[in-house]
């Protein structure tokens, strides 16, 4: 019972929700919204389970007085004025729109753009044109960066004046974006797919249970 | 309060922004304050768009029509309310998540867990069927019919053919049940420098999208921080 049946109830969302996507009738329809609801009501379980593990983890952090443990505490209020404001009234409530606003979206941002100087100086140690995948891939991104700025074309029309191609820059960006990498793209892409058809056939089967974990 | 936010996002962008000459405590303070802030949107939003919305609502107006079916004074839309009990079954379902909390218990932590992998498994099937094999391999296919018709130019054409003989080269770099020797050793290292074009386009890109951010995190810092200023 303690693996007989989850593999079961695997099986049976599985099938289905797979049945059900191919068969118009009403009745399919229906237990087709059904299922989704069912998805869509336990999936927030997890993720209040993933915060539980996250405040566990920072109360021990606390407890133990291990190195930076004052920042927990900041994580902690955080977490509590969105949570009791946010809950009682709402994502649309002023204060938490305000923090939303002026909080999180500013330092997701900032965040995302401290990135383009670890990727500008990553580049700078990794990009060596030492074969010739290398050199592609080096003169690749640099096409396609310097295609993306204003500046690229003009020094294109200036420098390469002599060149019957008007802003080849962004049309030679253009064209590596639309043609070689969407070839390469589609290629991965459909791996990755039969891949996944795959692995959710065996996952279905019960063939694939390591989501299970140890023990009986 | 307008100004104030300015000033509030403003400390924060420069406390991330510190980061770049070292660790130090104010971008902790940010970093610490962004996982806060972070998780408990999330949760809210998945209260009140998911759980709310399909568990709570329901359940709530299904007990108060079954007070009314016990006092007998059933309706029609009371009966079809009714059906909101079930959702009883996947809140309860859910609630095992937190089995995970005592060990002898933790197993039926399994049944939540496989439902909702068998769940996402039998809504993947169809869907990467449909969306990512049927229509990358029809667009793929598509240009070849309308070359066929005469309806092409030149270069659409070349493009065309392009495009079909980088898909064949990477898939061919990707299949392993042969040995990459030959003419599926040649096919394949042209597969190879196509994946290395698609990845130098993704990383090009992806430096583009966050130097834009930089500098639309400058802007503000100079427009909109320093405008408040000066």
């Amino acid at each position: 019972m303690k693996r007989q049946g989850p593999l079961a109830l695997c099986f049976l969302f599985g099938i289905a929700l797979i049945f059900t996507q191919f068969s118009p009738h009403s009745v399919s329809q229906k237990l087709y919204e059904e299922v989704i609801d069912w998805g869509l009501i336990i999936t927030p379980f997890a993720l209040v389970l993933a915060v539980v593990t996250l405040i566990e983890t920072h109360i021990t952090r606390v407890r133990r007085r291990t190195e930076h443990w004052q920042y927990s505490l900041v994580v902690f209020v955080g977490m509590a004025v969105m949570v009791l404001i946010g809950i009682p009234f709402g994502p649309q409530n002023s204060i938490v729109e305000w923090l939303y606003n002026n909080v999180q979206v500013p330092m997701d941002a900032t965040m995302f753009s401290l990135l383009a100087f670890f990727i500008a100086s990553a580049a700078y140690r990794a990009f060596r044109a030492r074969t010739f995948e290398a050199t592609l891939l080096l003169v690749t991104a640099m096409i396609v960066m310097i295609g993306n700025v204003p500046v690229g074309d003009l020094a294109w029309n200036t420098v390469l004046s002599w060149i019957p191609l008007e802003d080849g820059a962004s049309k030679a960006r253009q064209w590596i974006l639309d043609i070689p990498n969407l070839a390469s793209r589609r290629g991965i892409i459909l791996g990755v797919s039969l891949g996944v058809i795959s692995q959710s056939i065996r996952i279905i089967l019960g063939i694939e249970r390591s989501y299970l974990g140890g023990g009986d | 309060m307008e100004i104030f936010g300015i000033w509030i996002a403003s400390l924060l962008t420069l406390c991330i922004y510190s980061f770049l000459y070292r660790d130090n405590p104010f971008y902790r303070f940010a970093e610490h304050l962004f996982v806060g802030i972070s998780v408990g949107y999330s949760i809210v939003i998945t209260i009140h768009q998911g759980f709310i919305p399909l568990a709570w609502n329901p359940l709530s107006e299904a007990m108060v029509a079954l007070g009314t079916q016990i006092r007998g004074e059933a309706t029609p839309e009371t009966s079809e309310a009714l059906s909101g009990l079930f959702k009883i079954f996947p809140i309860g379902i859910g609630l095992l998540f937190f089995a995970r909390l005592s060990p002898r218990q933790a197993w039926l932590i399994r049944y939540p867990i496989a439902i909702l992998i068998g769940f996402n498994s039998g809504i993947a099937i169809p869907n990467v069927l449909r969306a990512a094999i049927f229509e990358q391999t029809h667009g793929t296919l598509t240009p070849f019919a309308q070359m066929h018709a005469g309806s092409m130019s030149l270069d659409d054409i070349i493009g065309a053919v392009f495009i079909g003989i980088g898909l064949i080269c990477t898939l061919i770099y990707f299949f392993f049940s042969v040995e990459h020797q030959g003419p599926v050793g040649w096919l394949s290292k042209i597969g190879i420098a196509f994946l290395m074009v698609g990845f130098g386009a993704a990383f090009g890109n992806t430096v583009m999208g966050r130097v834009a951010l930089l500098i639309h995190r400058t802007g503000f810092l100079i427009n909109d921080w320093l405008g408040t200023i000066f």
